[in-house]
């Protein structure tokens, strides 16, 4: 029994009764008189989708979709990364990120009544700046390709040097999301190999990098900076963050720009976004940076209270002289990280960083002593090549049929290269699943 | 309130010719157009200005405006205040809220600029 | 609205306490490996170190601070603050669609690209546009994405001088911005006093290196650009193609295609029009669509159906990758879920509520304030604080004072072209009550504004602040904790 009442739609509430009322005071007879600069033969097409469903129909439409995808949980074990990894999201941080304040308010453009959202971005800016160790962070970007590609124009901008370096073992994605950044822009992306960097004549704006690399190779942040820095090039670092959580920062090296994929820090994976992009720099470039910026200031009271600031950089004043197009902060995914990190804290941060090395460690060591199985890296964080004695899909369909979600096939860049990540949620147990089944493995 | 010796550009910067060195800024106008100025993005000293091109940007909380050159010549001085203390422009733009001190290289394009009552003609259409 | 009591601006590192935790991780369960690079090892890292009932304490006081739909009326212009369905969320965090990696085998997530798949369907039905990449993660990359996917057509053609794009002077500030990336000059289109575009303006402009006309419909007036057809024909007739920026797309649903009015290229913004959560500011999602002829220049990736299976595949003369992956994926999830509850019926009348409303609050009010076009508006009516502004009081003047009402600003000073302007978007969503409510508010600041002109200069008095000073965090920023 479905009663058709005019008003069927739980998300639209005037009843006809008052839509009459309505069109009354407006001075209309019906809906039509309203909308008569809209040519007349072009109104109310035939739209060919499917009629409305109850919450409770639809709920089980959704979830017979989503049953169709099989969830990292659903498998016994699961080692892939390459930029995305399956870290253990607090209860509290799942909790505070559902509240309807937070979740359904707007950029805060009234900042008397947007504190909420304001001080979480300030306490945001402070976090991530802290673990890049910069002077200032921006309020989030879309997401870590993004924010290396903004950097990179950032960098333009400040040298006035047309031509972007980037070095070999950077991630095809970022180069790829860079080069349609600067599609039809007068730059150049110059690719950059290790042993070109002790040559002193670069001519270039920035010499942009990854650590770790993109198959895991730990770079030597410090020897890159200080070339890069000798040539007058400012060095552009493009980090995992947690990786920070045991060593150095980046600005510690005088690197000038960081970025980040931000999704490691209590983001699920969800096929690749929503994520955010962290993006932080040295003091003096603050105004060419992109992005929202938060800032202290005072109430007419004399209270502390925060709000969005250095608008002038952003394109709702610059227009098309902006420092970019961009006109968010991934406000809720920066909420998310910023609960995350509070959450785990000074030590907490620290041991997730030790037990995500620990256990990538034990699983190279134990695969590397495996016949046939080679351990690429030298150095490492939590995520490692191995050169396989077959083709990395096959191994990965191996895994598969034993309910173990593999890792990267990166043999584009190492032939036979397998990249595995191994996070905290890695038990023992699994990681030993896991050598098992390579040593089971013929080819 | 506007000062008679100096000489305004239509973009609302003004001009004063002291003995050694001519001093740039921006007018009332212009300083009360903008709101609250909180940055200033100038060319070191020892760049040249060149008449009517644009030479820096001047920053509001929600807007910004490029700021033009009334006359030609080498920078020779930046007022450094104004890095630290931007409000200066709004309290003081024809005295302490000077933007640069430059050396004219050609005296004769004074002539381009306005007068006072030129200049007033000019803001009371506005 | 109560004035919070607890109006602290400590922060986490202020209440941080040595020792104290949230969180325990488990222990490490294998056998202790060496470290490299023990020299550059830290373990100060100054993050806080707070109990977990304080953090839970600390996050929803901070969240009691903040105006939201949930919580009050938001009529922001131009921004479509309408109810964000909670079904939504509760199927976006399902572990089927949360807890999948982008890099999985294609065959382990048919039912995610299946979605995208159908999502794309229906969004090319809506729009009349029917090649569509999911994409881009926000309107402004939608845009710059079909700028692109323009001058990738036009070179295609062996045309590419053509560099130039045509936007009206009222178009928001990522249209310029975005043709500025996409390496086209800005030349600015007149509105007329109607706020039409100014169609003799737009014949002396177009021409052969007319690459692109930026167009909003409906404008960020608020209005329905009556000449449409006229402005797509001069366009087309001078070899350029039309983009329509999607921002007002929920004043169309259901009512007319893009498409039929000669629209080429569009984005939509999942977060206006199809109800997913703008989370203070993010994450978006702003898919590009595209008529037939321009599909293969679509970002990657595009869903595809063969048989039975679902790819992501990338179109053959792709403009490339705009992203780290598939675009904003749980945002995807949310707008799906909301056509489908809402259906065909639904989708109409979204817009048709969304117009009365909108009418309704510019019928009431325009006796009181200055009405921009006294002609009918769309979803959205820009009114001016003209009037007002001769007793001494902006328009920010009365946003701040609405707040003391416990309703959310308009969007103020946008559009440029319109002095004093404040933006009206009150969604479908709003019953009579609350427009009737919104509209006796307005009313009442009408009066103090005659009345006692300082009560509105100085709001708001009764939210958790009075008004910031913003001059001060721009001259001296202070971006982050310090001691």
């Amino acid at each position: 029994m479905k009663n058709k009442s005019s008003n069927n739609f739980p998300y639209i509430p005037n009843t006809d009764t008052e839509k009459q009322l309505m069109l009354d005071a407006i001075g209309v007879s019906n809906f039509v008189d309203l909308v008569k600069e809209i040519p007349a033969k072009y109104i109310n097409p035939e739209i060919d989708i499917p009629e409305d469903l109850s919450e409770q129909d639809l709920v089980k439409l959704l979830e017979s979709i989503s049953s169709k995808n099989r969830s990292i949980a659903s498998f016994d074990a699961s080692f892939l990364g390459a930029g995305v990894y399956d870290h253990y999201v607090p209860s509290i941080v799942k909790s505070i990120v559902q509240r309807g304040e937070f979740v359904t308010a707007y950029t805060p453009y009234q900042p008397e009544v947007s504190q909420g959202t304001l001080q979480v971005g300030f306490e945001f800016q402070t976090f991530i700046s802290e673990i890049t160790g910069m002077d200032v962070s921006n309020s989030g970007m879309y997401d870590g390709p993004t924010a290396f590609a903004e950097a990179c124009l950032m960098a333009v901008r400040i040298k006035r040097n047309k031509n972007i370096g980037v070095l070999h073992s950077v991630d095809e994605k970022l180069v790829d999301v860079l080069k349609t950044y600067t599609m039809f822009q007068d730059v150049n992306i110059i690719k950059i190999e290790k042993d070109q960097l002790d040559k002193d004549d670069l001519n270039l704006s920035c010499l942009a990098f990854q650590n770790p690399n993109s198959v895991g190779e730990i770079e030597d942040i410090k020897k890159i900076t200080e070339l890069a820095h000798k040539n007058n090039i400012l060095a552009i670092a493009h980090v995992s963050p947690i990786y920070h959580g045991m060593y150095e920062s980046p600005g510690k090296y005088g690197v000038d720009i960081v970025t980040a994929e931000g999704q490691s820090l209590g983001v699920p994976t969800s096929f690749g976004g929503p994520f955010i992009g962290l993006f932080a720099s040295k003091k003096e470039y603050i105004r060419h940076m992109p992005g929202r910026i938060i800032g202290k200031t005072k109430d007419k009271d004399n209270n502390d209270a925060f709000v969005l600031t250095l608008q002038t950089r952003e394109q709702h004043i610059r227009r098309e002289n902006a420092t970019s197009n961009i006109c968010t902060s991934t406000q809720l995914i920066s909420l998310i990280v910023t609960v995350y990190l509070a959450t785990l804290g000074k030590y907490g941060f620290n041991e997730l960083a030790h037990l995500c090395y620990q256990k990538a460690h034990y699983a190279a060591s134990e695969i590397s002593k495996i016949k046939g199985f080679e351990i690429y890296n030298k150095k490492f964080f939590n995520e490692f090549v191995i050169i396989c004695p077959d083709y990395p899909r096959n191994i990965n369909n191996f895994l598969l049929e034993n309910n173990i979600l593999g890792g990267k096939d990166v043999s584009k860049r190492i032939n036979n290269g397998l990249m595995i990540a191994v996070t905290e949620k890695n038990s023992k147990h699994q990681i030993d699943r896991l050598i098992n089944c390579l040593g089971n493995y013929k080819c | 309130m506007y000062p008679k010796e100096i000489k305004y550009t239509k973009d609302h910067e003004w001009v004063r010719v002291n003995e050694d060195f001519a001093e740039i800024g921006i007018t009332v106008f212009a300083e009360q157009l903008l709101g609250d100025v909180v940055f200033v993005d100038l060319p070191d000293v020892g760049e040249d200005l060149v008449q009517f091109s644009k030479f820096g940007e001047i920053e509001s909380v929600k807007a910004v405006s490029d700021l033009f050159a009334p006359i030609s010549g080498e920078i020779i001085e930046k007022n450094i205040d104004i890095d630290k203390f931007p409000e200066t422009i709004n309290n003081d733009p024809f005295h302490k809220g000077w933007l640069l001190r430059v050396k004219i290289k050609d005296n004769s394009e004074l002539e381009q600029l306005l007068n006072l009552k030129d200049y007033e003609k000019l803001i009371d259409e506005k | 609205m109560l004035k919070n009591h607890n109006n602290n601006t400590k922060l986490l590192l202020d209440i941080s306490n040595e020792g104290r935790r949230a969180f325990t991780l488990p222990e490490c369960d294998v056998p202790s490996q060496e470290i490299t690079d023990k020299d550059n090892l830290i373990s100060n890292i100054n993050l806080p170190e707070v109990s977990q009932l304080d953090l839970v304490r600390y996050f929803t006081n901070l969240s009691q601070k903040n105006f939201s739909i949930d919580t009050n009326f938001y009529p922001l212009g131009s921004c479509t603050m309408k109810y964000n369905p909670k079904v939504n969320d509760q199927i976006a965090s399902l572990d089927g669609f949360s807890g999948i990696h982008p890099y999985q085998p294609q065959e382990t997530v048919q039912g995610a690209i299946e979605l995208l798949y159908d999502l794309q369907k229906l969004l090319g039905k809506v729009t009349g546009l029917e090649g569509v990449s999911l994409s881009p993660l926000a309107g402004a990359q939608g845009e710059y994405s079909g700028l692109l996917i323009a001058r990738m057509f036009h070179e295609s053609n062996g045309d590419s001088k053509r560099n130039i794009a045509l936007v009206p002077d009222s178009a928001h500030g990522t249209n310029p911005a975005s043709a500025k990336m996409a390496g086209l000059e800005v030349v600015t289109v007149k509105s007329d006093e109607e706020g039409n575009i100014d169609i003799e303006n737009l014949k002396e402009l177009a021409n052969e290196k007319t690459a692109v006309f930026m167009i909003t419909i409906p404008s960020t007036l608020g209005i329905f650009e009556p000449n449409i057809l006229e402005i797509t024909k001069i366009i087309h007739e001078n070899g350029g193609l039309v983009y329509a920026d999607g921002a007002n797309l929920n004043a169309l649903l259901g009512l007319v295609k893009l498409s039929d009015l000669g629209v080429d290229i569009c984005h939509s913004n999942l977060h206006k029009t199809f109800s997913t959560p703008h989370g203070g500011g993010g994450p978006g999602s702003g898919p590009v669509m595209v008529n037939s002829k321009l599909k293969k220049f679509l970002p990657y990736p595009v869903a595809e159906k063969n048989n039975n299976d679902y790819n992501l595949i990338k179109p053959e003369n792709s403009i490339g990758t705009i992203n780290g992956f598939y675009g904003s994926f749980l945002i995807a999830v949310r707008a799906y879920s909301y056509i489908r509850s809402l259906g065909k019926n639904g989708i109409k009348s979204i817009s048709e509520n969304a117009i009365i409303n909108a009418n309704y609050i510019q019928s009431q009010l325009k006796d009181f304030y200055e009405v921009f076009s006294d002609r009918y508006c769309m979803h959205e009516t820009v009114i001016s604080a003209k009037k007002q502004k001769k007793n001494g009081i902006s328009a920010l003047d009365i946003a701040k004072r609405l707040l003391d009402y416990g309703v959310h600003a308009p969007t103020m000073y946008f559009p440029l072209i319109v002095e004093e302007a404040l933006m009206i978007e009150p969604t479908e969503s709003e019953t009579k009550e609350t427009l009737d409510n919104f509209i006796s508010i307005m009313l009442k600041i009408h009066d103090e504004v005659t009345n006692s002109p300082e009560v509105v200069k100085n709001a708001p008095h009764n939210v958790f602040h009075k008004r910031l000073d913003e001059a001060l965090a721009a001259r001296n920023p202070i971006l982050k904790w310090k001691k």
